[in-house]
Formats: structure tokens, sequence, C-alpha cells
């Protein structure tokens, strides 16, 4: 368990600036999840705090200490690659291993904290078979038991799951939850560009656009506050809905944010009214697409199943004035 | 019910589908592979296979150059012969109890092994190095190529001059510096022609080799390095334990393919120490009696049983890489 401090760290590949002064902190046995778009700097960010790439000015703390310049074994991390960087010639049980054995430990004590992580996560069966006989998430499992064996202060992950098909994330998403608390609640960065695998898994969000740090908070405080448009658009799924212009008027804002499942369908007198694009049915809820003169289609949750001929005329209104008021800069405006 | 017989016969139907399986795309795809097979078989027959059996053939019999028609068959004398005298003494003859053709194998052995392990050792050094990203990795890269693409005749005399004993620029340099006081004869004295050809052969290849082992390096994923950093793996370690491992197949290829080549070295020898006791190889040794010393049934003896050596280690590095070779991939 480690907390690690980050203060105004900056990072440059050349004159690119990747990170470009990033203040957060991440506490000690907190499931941190760093979310955000392509390019934005997430994996950069987990990589500067793994130690394998250098920080260009800044600090970096380790339980209070500065670590700038430590080399990454010498850290306490562990982390798991999206690619799995496994050693393909060695076997299971040597890639979990081998760290361990150069380090000089001792060969019971190996064995010991080995079968203990396979056990943990089912892979004992696996240990004398080579990466290339495992399936993809079999794979992912080694790589997170190699990071369990390191015994370390801090997991670090970079897109665990992105290699993996839907219903293995799912599954390998609740392994990795169940890992946090199974192993004391040690520190967990997480990085993704899936904002449900950020939902699911964080204690605490860190949203980042552009190499700076948009929203730090728990998954729930950005769902329900948050504090950019940006953060808005990107926290949710379906996609917040943004409604400007005249459509946005009555509420004296530049855009009007506002989810799926805070619109309800009214026979009459709704706040506004378009015309039926599409329905998808999911069965358990289902979402309509309706055509407002916006430039996108604004998304209505409804309970159950829904039934629209496209072309319908529908008129909708926010349940109980649950709207998201967005100045001209992207922030959000106060009541 | 209904569905679950019809999953049935289908099982049953799949094996038997695919035994008479030469459907007509099958069928064109053979006889498309056959009609591409068939120029270059014709092209092996002629090049390859007439003068291999010829070759043989000539090792059978008593054919000198002047009367290759006139040739009759000896049978394995040209290999080993003994004829015991009136008085009751025995004659032994062919390659088998030859010194000159044991002094080409030893020569031969000692040139394979020295060079293509000092050009392994220099190749693997200078593929690690352009593996690194540096400015201007392309240029070196195609820089690193020039001797081998220099014919080997052309570098031969080259190096001949530069390691002459009165006009060579080595002599000279190592005279100025003061670790000599007379030029060496480099390529004619027998103690130092074989390093001579050594020092030659290894300039020239090193890049070949190089180039070999860059591509096997090239294909090692470059995370797994980052997991060794993350380990705390020492870069020595990450070479012995990582690197050599996953690039084994590429530098195996590479040392049988240069092996192959380097048992049968002929130019470089022939060129820069012609005559040479001490760098005579089989090759060299072949041509000398086939076309020098009109013995050409022993001459082709000689290339019979080198190629009898190269058919072997090559049908070695088929099988050692059907069983061996798969431990590089993921």
């Amino acid at each position: 368990m480690a907390s690690i401090q980050l203060k105004n760290v900056r990072k440059s590949f050349g004159a690119v600036n990747v990170i470009k002064g990033v203040d957060l902190e991440v506490r000690s046995g907190e499931f941190m999840v760093f979310v955000g778009p392509s390019g934005c700097g997430k994996s950069t960010l987990l990589r500067l705090i793994s130690g394998l790439e250098d920080i260009t000015s800044g600090e970096m703390l380790f339980d209070g200490t500065v670590v700038n310049n430590l080399a990454p074994s010498k850290r306490g991390i562990a982390m798991v690659f999206q690619s799995y960087a496994l050693y393909p010639h060695m076997k299971v049980s040597e890639n979990m291993a081998f760290g361990m054995e150069l380090a000089k430990s001792s060969q019971s004590e190996i064995d010991k904290r080995v079968s203990e992580a396979a056990n943990m996560l089912q892979i004992t069966p696996y240990l004398d078979r080579l990466p290339k006989q495992l399936s993809g998430g079999q794979r992912q499992r080694v790589a997170i038991g190699r990071a369990i064996v390191r015994d370390p202060r801090v997991f670090l992950f970079d897109e665990p799951l992105s290699n993996l098909d839907a219903a293995l994330r799912v599954a390998t998403r609740l392994e990795i939850a169940k890992l946090h608390h199974k192993m004391n609640n040690v520190t967990m960065i997480y990085v993704t560009h899936d904002q449900v695998e950020a939902m699911t898994l964080a204690d605490r969000i860190c949203v980042l656009r552009d190499g700076l740090v948009e929203q730090v908070g728990s998954p729930l405080e950005l769902y329900e506050q948050p504090n950019s448009l940006f953060v808005a658009g990107f926290i949710g799924s379906p996609k917040m809905n943004f409604i400007t212009g005249v459509a946005a008027e009555p509420y004296k804002c530049q855009t009007l944010g506002v989810r799926s499942e805070h619109l309800e369908i009214v026979p009459a007198h709704g706040v506004w009214n378009g015309t039926v694009v599409h329905t998808e049915n999911l069965g358990s809820d289902s979402f309509v697409y309706v055509d407002i003169g916006q430039e996108e289609p604004v998304v209505v949750r409804v309970n159950g199943t829904a039934h629209f001929a496209p072309g319908a005329p529908l008129q909708f209104s926010p349940i109980n004035n649950k709207v998201y008021r967005f100045g001209a800069d992207g922030k959000p405006l106060k009541a | 019910m209904t569905s679950q017989n019809l999953n049935v016969t289908d099982a049953r139907n799949a094996p038997t589908v695919k035994v008479l399986g030469t459907s007509e795309l099958t069928q064109e795809r053979l006889r498309a592979a056959m009609w591409f097979l068939v120029p270059m078989l014709l092209v092996l027959a002629v090049v390859a296979g007439w003068p291999l059996y010829r070759t043989i053939y000539f090792s059978l019999t008593n054919a000198s150059l002047t009367s290759l028609s006139g040739a009759t068959f000896v049978g394995f004398d040209n290999y080993y012969s003994s004829t015991t005298l009136k008085s009751g003494k025995v004659l032994y003859d062919g390659i088998l109890v030859d010194s000159d053709w044991w002094n080409a194998v030893w020569n031969t052995i000692r040139f394979s092994v020295v060079s293509v392990v000092l050009e392994a050792f220099f190749g693997m050094i200078v593929a690690l190095f352009l593996n690194a990203d540096f400015k201007g990795r392309g240029i070196v890269r195609a820089a690193i190529l020039v001797p081998w693409a220099i014919p080997t005749i052309v570098s031969a005399k080259m190096w001949s001059w530069m390691l002459n004993d009165q006009f060579g620029i080595i002599n000279d340099v190592l005279k100025r510096l003061g670790f000599i006081e007379k030029g060496i004869a480099w390529t004619a004295s027998d103690a130092t022609a074989m390093l001579a050809v050594l020092v030659v052969d290894v300039w020239k290849t090193t890049p070949f080799m190089a180039l070999l082992i860059l591509a096997g390096l090239q294909q090692i994923p470059k995370d797994i390095y980052e997991a060794a950093d993350v380990d705390g793996v020492h870069p020595v370690k990450q070479f012995f334990r990582i690197t050599l491992p996953l690039v084994r197949p590429a530098l195996m290829v590479a040392i049988i393919f240069r092996m192959l080549d380097a048992m049968r070295i002929f130019d470089l020898i022939y060129v820069l120490t012609p005559n040479s006791s001490s760098t005579k190889t089989i090759s060299v040794l072949a041509k000398e009696n086939l076309f020098d010393f009109d013995k050409f049934a022993y001459g082709s003896a000689e290339s019979t049983v080198l190629f009898l050596i190269i058919a072997v280690m090559a049908a070695l590095y088929i099988w050692l890489g059907k069983v061996r070779f798969d431990g590089g991939d993921r």
C-alpha cells in the first residue's frame, strides 16, 4: 500500500508536450482509474508513475519520498500490460517466478508465492504451459498473477481488458474488482478509455483531457456533478444529451445537458417536441432517438420496451427538472 | 427431436465430405501449384541435378579431362582401393588415404567453424547496435552491407594488396605504430595465411549475418523488455535470459546457412592465398585435381564427398528446424 503524489508533473517527447502539469494524489489503498479519450496522456501518466518514462519536470512522491529518478523495479510497483507482455519462451510458472528468481529469493518462497497467486486466479492447471498455449483471458490472468507475485505497493494496469472479447471483459473486470478486495485493498491505478470500466471499478476516477486533469472524484460525483461539458459528455452511457440554441433558451444557458434517464415522454405540454428517428429495444429498457432540430437526435430512455414508428411525433420533458446548465466556456453555471 | 436427429446426421456426413474433399477449387489450386513448380523443377534438374549426376558418375570411373567419353567404370577405387604386390606388400590408394585430402578437410572445417563463430559473434553485436533507435539508422544499415555487396574477387584482390608484405597499408601502419619491425607476408606465410583468410571472410560476411539476426531481433516484442524492467532484470541478464533465447531460431538459421556456405569456400582462398597448403580447402583441392592435374575422376570423388557432407548438414538443419525451432514465437 502506498500513497502517490504528483506535483505539477510534465512530460514532453521532443517538442510535443503530452502531460502539461498534473497535480494529483492517489490515496493509499485506493482504486484509481485514469480515463479519457485516446491521446489524452493517460497511458503516459501511468508510465511516468511506473518509472518506464522519466518525467520532464515536476515531482513524483511515493509515501512522501521523491522517486523521480528511481528505477521501476525499486518503486515497488507491478504492471499489467495491454498486450500481456509475457515472456514467450518461459512457462507460466517461470513467467511468474522470473522477477523473484533474479532477486535471489529462496526456492520455497518462490514456490509458495507462485502457487498462492495461481490459486487466487485459478491458473494452477496452466503453470506448465507456454503463453502461446493459452487463450487471451488466461494470458491476461497470468500477467496479473505475475504482478501479484511481485507483492507490490502499487498495481498498475494499462488497458488490461482491451484485447479481450466483450463477455470475457466483463468477467475479468469482476476478477480485478475482487482482487482489489482480496489483496487488502492495495493501491491500484488502472488506465482505460472505457467509461463503463471506470465507473464499475473505481473508488475515484481521474478524467484526463489533452494532458491535463479535467476532474477527479468518485464515480457518482462525476456522474452527478460534472464540472465541465467534457466530463458530462464522457461519463455515463448513453452519452448525455446536449441541447443548444433556441431549444436551450428556456433554461438561460449556452448548452443544456440532460441525461436520457432523466427524460420522460409526456402526452402533451412537453418542453421539447420532435419526431422519432429510431428506437433501440434492449429488453429491460429502450432508447428512443428523437429529432428536435439539433445536430444530433436526443436520446430518451424508456422503461421496458417501447414501440414508436419512425416519424411519429413525440413530446418529452426532464424529470424533476434534473438538467445541467453550461456556460459558453463549457463550465457549469451556478444556480 | 427433429433438430437433434438432424445434427447427428450432419456429424456423420462431415467426415465423408472431407474424404471426398477434392473440390473443383482444390483441384484447380493443385493444378496451379504444379504449373508454378514445373519451371523451377526443370531449371533445377538442368543446372543442379544433371551436373551432380555427372560428378557422381565420373567419381566412379577413371575419367581424365582429355578422355571424358572413354571413361571406364572402376567402382569406388577413387575413394579407396588396395593392391597387394607380389612381395606381399599392400598399397592403399584413394582420397580416404590421401594426406592432401585430409589436410583440405581439416582446413575446411577449421575455416568454417572459426569464421562462422566469429561472424555470429560480431553479427550479433552489429545487429544489437542496429536494433537500437538512433538518428541515421537507415543509412548505417545500408552502409554496413557494402562489404557484403562487393564481389568476392574484388574484395579479395583489394585485401591482398592491403596485406602485401612490401607495399601493403596494413604492414605500413603496424610498422609506424611500432608493433612490427619488418613487413609480414600475411598471405604467403604458412603461419598467417589462414588468419588472413579468416579476417577477410569475417569482414565480408558479418553484415549478412547481422542482417539475418536483426530480422530476428525485430520480431521480439518491445513490451516484454518493459516487463523485465519492472521485474528489475539487469540489462545483461535481459540479453542472456530474454533476447538470446528469443533470437535463437533466427540465429540458428543464419549460422547454418553460413556454415553450408563456408564449407564450400573457393573464390576468396583461390585469389588471396593461391597454392598455400595451410589454407587449401576441399573445393580448391577438387578444382586442382579436376582441371590442373588432369585427375578428373579423383577430383569428382572429392566433390562428391563434399556434396555428401553438405547434404547431411542440410538434412540435419531441416530436421532440427522441425524439432526445435518452435520456441521463438508465441
